[in-house]
């Protein structure tokens, strides 16, 4: 050794940058890790939008489509069930939709869709994401002696009105959502597409 | 020939000094206190545990298929034609649910004798790293399957992440590598289950027994032997109310292991699905992304956690509360040794608050185990017709929230203003014989 003198500072710097570098070099390593966890160009290519035929769904009848893998619900609401609509107000929370992600604009309603009669949401709990149960008989049901007709959750207990809104004082926090859908025609929608863009 | 053996031994030890005095450390030289109860099996239980899952494991992968659209089918063809197969599942379903019975009495164990305490609060550290990495385990076996609990049970846990503020949807997509629990979910979870998490796992259960080994067994009077008269039968040095684990404690743990071998091969050959509380009968049908389980709920294990969750509803329209009830209620049971201050360690000598405390405590995780797993929800309207079930359920479940939370509070309470009346403690361990 030619020089017995330990010189701390340059240790201390020496010691600073290797671990700076190093831990950079670390950092910048597990970002490929990282990211080969997020979808897959394959699995977002499987998002393309569907047309649907909805002549057949009667009236009070849902039926269940799958966009993007996920379960669309359409109904077709009878006069009788979108009435029930009117008075529920007070036992939901978000009944003028206000959350404007919940929903695109033009289904920002009383009824939450394009046409009155047709509902199309998504058809997953905005709690943890089960897909709720169809119940629409205007009839007392074990969870709710009120029952107007809706959606019930049998994960948690979180219940829907027809509208696919949410009551107040259930674990679910938001309405359901409508995803971006339009009219082709009187018998067809097209889910995935706005109508705007649509033309 | 012994002749051979003892040369082989010296030819190690000179190459690996350490292996011999290692041995003797843990084993022979290994001084626990003479006074361990039946408390004190589990822990030696959980281990057979362990290597039961790793090695039916090993097996159960030799014929497993890791997709979406295989594994269903070879997890059928495991039950229905591999030769044994069906033992090999068994063995391995069954010693899930058991890993979870011999590690909660072995947790509850450290409370009741106060082992979390000073100076083994390292030791309950691990231990609690030890239960986070053995749900995320289970979690993601019960996945794989891919029947249609797996598929729901996978998306209603990785939706809890979807509820933390601004990140949650993103970071629910990341996990999953999907827009749903897909195949790619599937395969990743896998991976985890097979290899990353039993390396973990395996890990941290030799630094829990490490960190034990530095300071010692407590024992069920709570009284620190090392600190009482030193000098018993086989070294002058140790403590007199100490014996060497082996040969005195392996063969009491072999007593231990025979009880629990003959419970659990019962189970395994004439109640593998325990009445569907181990293996749940939805779970008998692939997944189905468009059909939700008519009754959707985790493994009983989970189910007191779950059921925390559940009952507690959405704020200003977030569902995080629950998530962070059910999380913090994990994480509680963490910080023990800094909430309960009590000098006593063992439930013989405390105060009487404290038993009834852990009495609450014990019964609102068992309650909220059947509120979790839909009992309350079935006998409400059989015992009460015309009640109205909702309600009443989420009464019952939220009075045991608060019996559970309620016990960490009382006990840094009750400890930390020092209204606890203790019982004197004794010098030396008590022996029952
Ligand atoms: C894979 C799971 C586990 C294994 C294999 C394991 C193994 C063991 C073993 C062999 C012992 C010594 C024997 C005994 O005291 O019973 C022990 C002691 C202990 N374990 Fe665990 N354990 C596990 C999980 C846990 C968990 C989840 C906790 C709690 C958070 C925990 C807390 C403790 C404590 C506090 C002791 C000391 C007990 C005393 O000295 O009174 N362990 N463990
Ligand atoms: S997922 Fe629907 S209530 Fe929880």
């Amino acid at each position: 050794m030619a020089n017995e003198v330990v010189d701390h500072g340059r240790r201390r710097f020496l010691t600073v940058t290797t671990a700076v570098v190093g831990g950079a070099g670390v950092v910048a390593a597990v970002v490929p890790f990282i990211k080969s966890w997020e979808p897959s160009a394959r699995a977002k290519a499987a998002g393309a939008p569907v047309t649907v035929d909805i002549s057949a769904i009667e009236a009070g009848q849902k039926v269940t489509f799958a966009w993007r893998s996920l379960p669309v619900f359409v109904v077709n609401r009878t006069k009788d069930q979108l009435a029930q609509l009117k008075g529920l107000e007070p036992r939901l929370l978000d009944p003028m939709s206000s959350d404007s992600a919940q929903q695109p604009k033009y289904a920002t309603n009383e009824t939450r869709s394009i046409k009155p009669e047709w509902l199309v949401v998504i058809g997953l709990c905005t709690h943890l994401g089960c897909v709720p149960d169809f119940v629409p008989d205007i009839k007392p049901e074990p969870f709710d002696a009120n029952w107007k007709g809706g959606f019930y959750c049998p994960c948690h207990k979180s219940r829907y009105d027809l509208s696919g809104r949410v009551f107040s004082g259930v674990p679910a926090p938001k309405n359901l959502p409508v995803p971006p859908y339009h009219f082709i025609d009187d018998t067809h929608i097209q889910i995935g597409v706005d109508p705007k863009e649509a033309g | 020939m012994a002749n051979v053996f003892s040369r082989i031994g010296d030819w190690v030890n000179e190459r690996a000094p350490n292996l011999a005095p290692t041995y003797r450390k843990h084993m022979t030289e290994y001084f626990a206190p003479k006074n361990f109860n039946l408390w004190y099996y589990f822990g030696s239980l959980a281990l057979l545990v362990l290597v039961n899952q790793i090695v039916t494991g090993i097996f159960l992968t030799m014929n497993y298929k890791t997709s979406a659209l295989e594994a269903f089918n070879s997890v059928e063809y495991i039950m229905r034609d591999v030769e044994w197969g069906w033992l090999i599942r068994y063995m391995h379903s069954t010693g899930a649910s058991l890993f979870f019975v011999v590690v909660f009495l072995h947790m509850f164990r450290g409370i009741m004798y106060g082992s979390f305490k000073r100076p083994r609060e390292l030791v309950w550290i691990l231990g609690m790293l030890i239960f986070l990495v053995l749900m995320a385990e289970a979690f993601m076996g019960y996945v794989l399957p891919w029947g249609n609990m797996s598929f729901w049970g996978a998306k209603v846990i990785i939706s809890l992440f979807g509820t933390i503020p601004y990140i949650g949807g993103s970071l629910v997509e990341w996990i999953m590598g999907d827009f749903l629990p897909a195949d790619a979910t599937l395969n990743r979870f896998f991976a985890l289950h097979v290899i990353a998490l039993p390396l973990v796992l395996l890990l941290l259960v030799v630094l829990h027994l490490a960190a034990l080994h530095e300071v010692g067994s407590n024992n069920p009077d709570g009284v620190d032997v090392k600190h009482g008269p030193k000098g018993n039968k086989w070294n002058p040095e140790k403590p007199i109310d100490a014996i060497p684990f082996h040969p005195y404690y392996t063969v009491k743990d072999l007593v231990g292991v025979g009880f629990f071998l003959t419970i659990a091969a019962f189970i395994i050959f004439f109640a593998p699905t325990f009445g569907g509380w181990f293996l749940e009968h939805d779970n008998f049908t692939p997944a189905n992304n468009l059909v939700t389980p008519s009754h959707i709920k985790p493994s009983w294990y989970f189910t007191p956690f779950y059921a925390i969750l559940r009952m507690i509803p959405s704020f200003f329209g977030t569902a995080i509360w629950g998530v962070i009830g059910m999380f913090g209620a994990i994480l509680l049971l963490a910080l023990l040794p800094w909430i309960d201050k009590g000098e006593v360690r063992s439930v013989r000598y405390r105060g009487l608050g404290f038993r009834i405390a852990l009495g609450v405590l014990v019964f609102s995780f068992l309650a909220l185990g059947l509120v979790g797993a839909g009992v309350t929800a079935e006998v409400i309207p059989e015992w009460f017709p015309g009640a109205d079930v909702t309600t009443w359920e989420n009464a019952f479940g939220r009075l045991m929230v608060l019996g559970y939370f309620g016990f960490f509070v009382f006990v840094w309470v009750y400890t930390r203003f020092g209204f606890e009346k203790t019982k004197p403690v004794p010098e030396r361990v008590t022996m029952h014989d």
